[in-house]
């Protein structure tokens, strides 16, 4: 991307988090928004901490969704459990259509308000971009390469750990990265159902009618997800380089 | 096949998992969820207490039945087969269990599935989706078996086998509104669908055709996607309540700052990114060697678009759609939280009220509706790429 | 019939087709050919318009070729590519209908040709016609698209490596069967090819190209006897040049009055042929029959040797 995108890249990051921490620098640029006198900026809790509670439910659910994720797909592929790789398949198919806010709302009378259901909701969501390219990327290793590994005396597991997963690591990476940055947007759902994020800023400006704070939530959401996107981009590339697979 | 001496049946570890987890959750678990009214706390009721003694055996011995089945045979069909009969019997157990524990003309008694008949349902739910998913049914024959399934379910419903579940009791105290929220989703998600298609497929074909501005305008979209959906609903109710005071034709026809447009609109410019994005890649995948061919033999440049490419494109560009309409069917659903109507007004409200029963009303119609779609539209292409490869 | 005349293109700073002018009579077969990336192609590309030259120009039967509308020029021209270019998503029927559709030709006219193509080039029309092309062999395919280039009776026909992707077997039958097409319509093709020996089998003139210049443009016999160029005889080969001569000429043309014992050589059957079944047998002296079945003459290894020397 060279260097414009660095740029770019730093000043986004710069604008984030000089946002978040001085917030009320910027009241001037969205007072236009506001009506009645009402605050521009947020002013029912501290921006920083919401951002940071809205990614730490996102990391979390996404770490436990590749976890649970990955290990279901190699299961998946090994021939002890090729016998479930249909049902796997089409049970990702029919996840893809299901819109996290049912999810969410069908997990709320069984556990709850607050951080739970939204965890839950992302997590069932997460899974299956992650579940879906690991399979992908197992199934596309070429076989003649498998089959050398055999031949020249690896056990399942080292062909797994040593050929098969560093070979289907690009797609994993790239589901995980998509999982990632469609929670983050998912993830102001959750603020429906009183989890602590960014969309309590949103929700509040659709309550009160205040455009600023919509305005606020969205952008650092948007903000978010766009560095998260391309931070992942970066460290797919490290990964890959390091392990000499593209 | 083999020169194995005969040996056990084999037994299916799938099907064995799924057949302890149904007979698991017939026995121990809760069936059903009895309610003296709606605020009430629930207590539970398993399947003998819930139906009279022969009944209740019936069900559980042809849930063992399909037990058995999922755990000793192999074939697909008759697996298949076990799972349709299982589901239609615990869903009419279900029926009647509430049927029977409500006592006649009583409207306050709230009787819900217990955690028992869900896992039940989905256990044999999920052998009857992988007997299907074996048999790999093609096109024609997935639509017919959606076809034949919701024809079964409005004859239950209409029949009124379920009206003494307590989802059922929500839709008779919303049932006006249903109707017309049913209405307002379908709308929502169709209408800016099409104003999607109307102006991502023009614009698909210029970025296919216009290598600079491909590289543009998937990243205006792509940053658009990134905006939370209720972000953008409601960034969006500032300008379109601004047009409707000063316009006031446009405030005629619907135009406001609340309530539909916004959706729409907010819909419409999700929907872009993948329609043009998808339009590009499938107009890219038509082989060069045709599109020379076409055009030497005399077809005119609209010709070649119009008979050729797009035709070509095709099953890559319906898979876009297909991709915006489940999308869009979701985020109808968010938009209830500024008026836009659709099921997600009984979401929300049901999530307000912590009462399940009316989330159920706004989600299961949800997700039937994307299900659907889903399944529709993939066998829409599935039949358009078998007549070119 | 088509009159090349200077025709040039430039692709920025590289010059791909230069100054190349040549005729092709009507009713014959021209063959470009050359190495990859002489040009050929773009040259056949420039006939009809698919690329426009940047000097030059050319002319169909005395007219400027800019001077008609290009999609008009192109319903009006066979173009037949390699890897045909079938449209996957419509029927063999309807692949051939294509153009004739274009033109306006009623329903009946179309199917009536669509029959007749498909017989000539013995595809059972009941069995294929309404066949998908990925359901065809790849020699079937090849087929169906000469078939579509030819539908709408085209005066002249293009053909850009059209037997590449054939296997040798289908390939030699398909050469046969092009030419047989060719002489029963008349059609004027002008054919590239890399294929030195496809060639000689199927053109009455041969042009060879290298680097986008035209170094020699005649009948295939002075390609052999008097090449213009080193890089000609290089392409035609040194090595076996007397035999290439033998294989042009036909034992009826070559035969001298007179009788002679032995199994009769057809008067079509190319001198190389007869030479090479002469030295199997051991013999040197062969009757010829007439296709007619009446005696043709006789060939002698002396005459048949005479026949290709050089000069």
């Amino acid at each position: 991307m060279g260097r414009l995108g660095w740029v770019l890249r730093l000043a986004a990051f710069g604008l984030l988090v000089a946002f978040l921490t001085v917030p009320q620098r910027f009241a001037p640029l969205f007072v236009p928004f506001t009506e009645y006198g009402a605050p521009p900026i947020y002013d029912q809790g501290s921006l920083l901490m919401l951002a940071l509670a809205h990614l730490g439910t996102v990391f979390l659910a996404t770490a436990a969704s590749t976890a649970v994720a990955v290990t279901l797909g190699i299961l998946v592929t090994r021939r002890s459990g090729a016998e479930f790789l249909p049902l796997s398949r089409t049970l990702v198919n029919i996840g893809q259509t299901f819109p996290p806010v049912a999810v969410l709302a069908i997990a709320v009378p069984l556990v709850g308000f607050g951080e739970t259901p939204t965890l839950i909701a992302l997590f069932a969501y997460g899974l299956l971009p992650v579940f879906e390219n690991t399979i992908s990327g197992l199934q596309s290793c070429p076989p003649p390469v498998v089959e050398a590994a055999s031949g020249m005396g690896m056990s399942a597991r080292q062909r797994l750990t040593a050929v098969e997963l560093p070979l289907a690591m690009p797609l994993i990476l790239e589901g995980i990265r998509l999982s990632l940055v469609v929670n983050v947007g998912t993830a102001t759902i959750g603020s429906t159902v009183a989890a602590k994020g960014l969309g309590e800023v949103i929700i509040a400006g659709l309550l009160s009618n205040n455009t600023a704070f919509i305005l606020q939530g969205g952008l650092v959401t948007g903000l978010m997800a766009m560095l998260l996107y391309d931070a992942m981009a970066a460290v797919e590339r490290r990964v890959l380089r390091a392990a000499h697979v593209a | 096949m083999s020169l194995r001496p005969p040996t056990a049946p084999r037994v299916d570890r799938l099907g064995s998992l799924l057949g302890v987890t149904a007979l698991a959750a017939l026995v121990a678990m809760p069936f059903v969820d009895f309610k003296a009214n709606r605020i009430a706390s629930g207590a539970a009721r398993s399947l003998g207490e819930a139906l009279p003694v022969t009944s209740a055996l019936t069900v559980g011995a042809i849930v063992a039945a399909v037990a058995a089945i999922a755990v000793l045979v192999t074939n697909a069909r008759v697996r298949l087969f076990a799972a349709v009969v299982g589901i239609v019997v615990v869903g009419l157990a279900v029926a009647a269990a509430a049927d029977a524990l409500t006592p006649p003309g009583n409207r306050i008694v709230r009787v819900s599935p217990g955690i028992g008949c869900w896992v039940l349902l989905i256990a044999i739910a999920l052998l009857g989706t992988d007997a299907l998913a074996r048999l790999r049914p093609g096109p024609a024959a997935r639509v017919a078996c959606l076809a034949l399934t919701a024809a079964a379910l409005y004859a239950g419903f209409a029949h009124g086998t379920f009206d003494n579940l307590s989802v059922m009791r929500e839709y008779a105290v919303n049932a006006s509104s249903f109707g017309r929220e049913a209405r307002q989703h379908v709308l929502l998600a169709l209408g800016s669908l099409g104003g999607a298609v109307i102006v991502g497929l023009p614009l698909g074909i210029l970025c296919h055709r216009v290598a600079r501005l491909r590289g543009a305008i998937l990243q205006i979209l792509n940053l658009i996607q990134t905006i939370p959906s209720i972000a953008l609903f409601g960034i969006l109710m500032v300008p379109l309540g601004a047009l409707a005071s000063a316009v006031p034709l446009a405030a005629a026809l619907g135009v406001s700052g609340i309530g539909a447009a916004p959706a729409v609109v907010a819909l419409f410019l999700y929907a872009l990114l993948p329609v043009v994005a998808n339009t590009t890649v499938g107009l890219g995948r038509v082989s060069p060697g045709v599109v020379d061919a076409a055009r030497g033999m005399g077809l005119t440049s609209r010709q070649v678009l119009l008979q050729i490419e797009l035709p070509l494109a095709l099953p890559v560009i319906v898979t876009g759609i297909r991709i915006v309409l489940v999308q869009n069917i979701g985020l109808v659903t968010i938009a209830a939280l500024i008026g836009g109507g659709g099921f997600g007004t009984f979401v929300f409200q049901g999530v307000g009220q912590t009462a399940i029963d009316l989330v159920l009303l706004g989600a299961i119609p949800t997700v039937a509706l994307a299900f659907s779609s889903a399944v529709v539209l993939d066998a829409v292409v599935d039949a358009l790429n078998r007549t070119t490869s | 019939m088509i009159t090349v005349e200077s025709l040039t293109k430039d692709y920025g700073a590289a010059r791909v087709v230069d100054d190349v002018s040549l005729t092709v009579a009507r009713g014959t077969v021209a063959v470009i050919v050359g190495t990859s990336g002489s040009g050929k192609s773009t040259l056949l590309r420039m006939i009809n318009r698919l690329v426009e030259p940047t000097r030059g120009r050319v002319l169909l039967d005395g007219r400027d070729t800019k001077d008609t509308p290009v999609h008009v020029l192109r319903r009006h021209i066979g173009y037949a590519i390699q890897g045909h270019g079938l449209f996957p998503h419509r029927t063999v029927a309807q692949n051939i209908a294509t153009v004739p559709t274009l033109l306006g030709w009623e329903r009946a006219r179309i199917a009536a040709r669509v029959a007749e193509l498909l017989g000539i080039f013995q595809l059972e029309p009941r069995e294929y016609a309404h066949k998908y092309p990925h359901q065809l062999s790849g020699g079937q395919q090849q087929r169906v698209g000469v078939a579509r280039a030819l539908a709408a009776e085209p005066a002249v026909l293009l053909m850009d490596e059209p037997f590449g992707a054939l296997d040798p077997i289908i390939r030699s039958k398909a050469q046969d069967d092009l030419r047989e097409i060719q002489r029963r319509f008349g059609t004027t093709v002008v054919l590239v090819t890399h294929d030195m020996d496809e060639a000689f089998r199927l053109g009455d003139r041969v042009a060879v190209m290298s680097q986008g210049r035209l170094l020699q443009y005649d009948r295939p016999a002075v390609l052999l006897t008097r090449p213009a160029d080193p890089f000609v005889s290089r392409l035609t080969g040194t090595a076996d040049r007397a035999l290439k001569l033998l294989s042009l000429v036909t034992a009826g043309e070559a035969a001298e009055p007179g009788a002679a014992e032995g199994a009769a050589v057809p008067a079509a059957t190319p001198l190389r042929e007869v030479l090479a079944d002469l030295v199997w047998r051991g013999a040197s002296v062969a009757p010829v029959v007439k296709a007619d079945g009446t005696p043709g003459g006789r060939l002698t290894l002396a005459g048949i040797l005479a026949r290709g020397r050089a000069g």
